[in-house]
């Protein structure tokens, strides 16, 4: 009997002791943690898919409830309410940011950009850039092996088996994860802009105007008609590329008419009135890639419903 | 029992069709492309600009640093101009073109075929020589050889390794050159050998070239210090690390240079260069290239002025054969294969090699059945598959504590791979990007 209570009496002693212990070191170290950081977390898209710059959506939310301004801060996933809803919990000023879009700046299908050689490595564009310039005369050019579709969580960008190019589809949140994964730098993040219209140089092509011509029929040449044309100083030309401001770009789509290699896309835009024959040759080209295109988008859209 | 390496390796089937076959000199072309970045490190400044006359073996680029290499004029004529000329990978680069007109050696240049045996020039100035010659390391990994006979302070070295092995299959501009140029390669080691301060050399050769192996020992008996090692045949021996291993037993530690276990190497071509830089004042502008394959119609050894464009070699080499699938710059196992034959031969073209086009293509890549084959063949002891995986999925941190940087990029691995994985190509991706995360961190 002696034993029974002995035993209870240790153990209810040592249980006791360990308690307080643990209690004193709990109230110790004790890590306070702001409450607003969870508030924040929960009305997060949970995406964690680092679009922020910050490893995950909790860090994310770590970042804006110890910064005092977070007008650099941007969800893009959520957008402009979750950024507000985010601000409003916080009771910090949110800056107004427009909804993004990845883009696809390479125009060099089949067709357009005649293939040299066959790559035969490994189905990987990282594997494949790191061997070679690629498999047409455009050694800027989209490789084709999917390394954006490969890194998107988002189901939003697809190899066109057609033209071999990938197409970015109305799912896109400009996490920026494929534009990490291109190892040619050929994705870029832009303005979706209104109705998802846009207006974009569809090459990245650095090569003296006759030899990027050579190499791909709808490559920019440099040639700086755009730059002319525009009213709005949007497009600068450096390196023999142009590149379209979308800040200062109003989508006139004037450079778009005037290109003569048909390099400038326009997205969603509803068609032309009955437009007179141009004259440059290379026009047909340029509206067939451009109806491509909205013909491609329009596709997804339609499936995706 | 003959010596090797105590690592890994494989024996790929040899194919040396153009073995024992004369080196023929290539007519020289009308005109040559000279890239100025041909060696490791930074590319060379040009000094000449269009319309200047040059003659062979004028200074047309100056090194740009420690790590850099001179670059001569290959033949005699007018620049062209200087412009971006599409390399083998599909990229541009920029090259010094040269029309040619006649074939005018610079004065100073000895053109006589006599050996001259003596070595007047002290260490100091065969190492000033050897780079003003713009030597690099002709094996095909083209680093500049001044820096190697250049000992860091601290280090010593005591012995000289030439690098004779050739374990690439199909090549044979090496083997060559020793059957034709043996006294050459005898005074060039004694030239490296006096610039390091050391009195031994060991010659290493696969068993394959007996040939070569008996030719350099009855030479050697005439100069002391030099040894022929013949080694066992096996793949990569021509690996620095391996060649180390297999001569004279010493295991470099990862990630440091030969120099730590008191070895230089150097390969049999670049000794032929060194002789003739320090004891004819010729810089390196000309070098031995093989065309070969098993559909060629006259496999060859052409000694070509560097500039020459691919296609002249094939030409020569009896044309290309209409099966072809593939033409590879060097060997097999580990040259590259080229997007285009309209590029220039450097100093690092080893072989021209012409692929049958159904040997060119790949098997389809099946799953890893973890056989561990790639492992047994590893001639860093390195786990090939692993790595594989750690460069798909990104871990970089993982791939650099596995000794990614260790990888000499031979091939084996892929070779030995019964899936037909593409492992060397994941391994050379996750080599770069670790690093670059190197790089960083030591800035």
């Amino acid at each position: 009997m002696n034993v029974v209570i002995i035993t209870v009496l240790t153990l209810a002693i040592l249980g006791t002791v360990a308690a307080l212990v643990l209690y004193f070191v709990a109230q110790k170290f004790k890590v306070f943690e702001d409450p607003r950081i969870d508030q924040v977390e929960e009305v997060l898209p949970a995406a964690n898919c680092g679009g922020c710059g910050f490893p995950g959506c909790r860090a994310f939310a770590e970042a804006l409830v110890k910064s005092d301004d977070i007008s650099d801060l941007n969800c893009p996933v959520g957008g402009a309410e979750t950024m507000k809803t985010a601000a409003g919990i916080l009771g910090k000023e949110v800056a107004a940011s427009d909804p993004m879009i990845a883009v696809v700046k390479c125009n060099g299908t089949c067709e357009n950009r005649p293939r040299t050689n066959k790559y035969d490595g490994a189905t990987s564009c990282a594997v494949a850039a790191s061997l070679y310039g690629g498999e047409t005369g455009c050694s800027y050019g989209c490789l084709g092996c999917g390394d954006c579709v490969e890194a998107c969580t988002f189901d939003a960008i697809h190899m066109d088996e057609k033209t071999g190019l990938p197409v970015v589809n109305d799912k896109c949140v400009a996490c920026g994860a494929c534009v990490d994964a291109c190892p040619k730098n050929i994705i870029e993040l832009r303005k979706a802009g209104p109705k998802g219209r846009r207006v974009f140089v569809s090459c990245i092509n650095q090569d003296k105007g006759g030899v990027a011509k050579k190499a791909c029929s709808v490559a920019c040449i440099g040639c700086k008609k755009c730059q002319k044309e525009c009213p709005f100083d949007a497009i600068t030309v450096e390196n023999n590329i142009a590149y379209i401001d979308y800040n200062k770009c109003k989508l006139c789509r004037k450079c778009v008419a005037v290109c003569p290699t048909g390099a400038i896309h326009e997205v969603n835009f509803p068609p032309k009135k009955a437009k007179p024959a141009t004259e440059k040759p290379a026009a047909p080209a340029k509206t067939e890639a451009t109806s491509n295109e909205n013909k491609t988008s329009s596709d997804i859209k339609n499936k995706e419903e | 029992m003959l010596k090797t390496f105590s690592l890994g390796g494989i024996h790929p089937p040899e194919n040396k069709f153009s073995a024992g076959k004369k080196i023929e000199a290539l007519p020289i072309p009308t005109q040559v492309a000279i890239p100025i970045a041909q060696h490791i490190g930074a590319p060379a400044k040009p000094i000449v600009k269009k319309g200047d006359q040059v003659k062979v073996g004028t200074l047309i680029a100056e090194s740009a640093g420690f790590v850099s290499a001179n670059i001569h004029s290959s033949v005699s004529g007018t620049v062209a101009k200087i412009d971006d000329i599409v390399d083998a990978s599909g990229y541009k680069k920029p090259a010094i073109i040269i029309d040619v007109e006649g074939d005018e050696w610079e004065e100073t240049i000895n053109k006589s075929a006599d050996l001259i045996k003596e070595i007047s020039a002290a260490p100091e100035e065969i190492i000033k020589k050897i780079a003003a010659a713009g030597i690099v390391g002709l094996g095909g990994a083209t680093f500049p050889s001044h820096v190697k006979l250049s000992v860091p302070p601290g280090k010593t070295c005591d012995v000289l390794i030439l690098n004779a092995v050739e374990c690439e299959p199909y090549l044979t501009a090496d083997h060559q050159l020793m059957m034709e140029k043996g006294e050459e390669i005898m005074v060039g080691t004694q030239i490296l050998m006096k610039a390091l301060n050391v009195d031994k050399a060991i010659i290493g050769i696969e068993n394959n070239k007996k040939d070569a192996i008996a030719h350099l020992t009855k030479l050697a008996t005439s100069y002391p210090g030099i040894t022929i090692e013949p080694l066992k045949v096996q793949y990569p021996q021509g690996g620095e690390k391996q060649l180390i291993d297999a001569c004279i037993k010493r295991q470099i530690p990862s990630g440091k240079l030969p120099i730590e276990v008191g070895a230089v190497v150097q390969n049999v071509g670049t000794t032929v260069a060194v002789y003739e830089a320090v004891q004819k004042n010729k810089p390196l502008f000309e070098r031995v290239v093989t065309v070969t394959g098993k559909s060629v119609s006259k496999p060859s050894n052409f000694l070509t002025r560097i500039g020459t464009s691919i296609n002249t070699l094939i030409e020569a080499a009896g044309g290309l054969p209409e099966d072809t699938g593939k033409i590879v710059g060097g060997g097999p196992m580990m040259g590259k294969a080229l997007t285009t034959t309209e590029i220039p031969v450097t100093k690092g073209s080893s072989g021209v090699l012409i692929i049958k086009n159904e040997e060119a293509k790949r098997k389809k890549m099946q799953n890893c059945i973890k056989c561990g084959k790639c492992i047994s063949a590893c001639a860093m002891g390195l786990e090939p598959y692993l790595l594989m995986t750690v460069s798909q999925k990104g871990v970089w941190d993982r791939a650099e504590q596995e000794k990614i940087m260790d990888c000499i990029e031979c091939g084996s691995c892929s070779y030995t791979c019964p899936s037909q994985r593409p492992l060397l190509d994941y391994i050379r991706l996750g080599k770069g990007k670790v690093g670059q995360i190197m790089r960083s961190r030591t800035k």
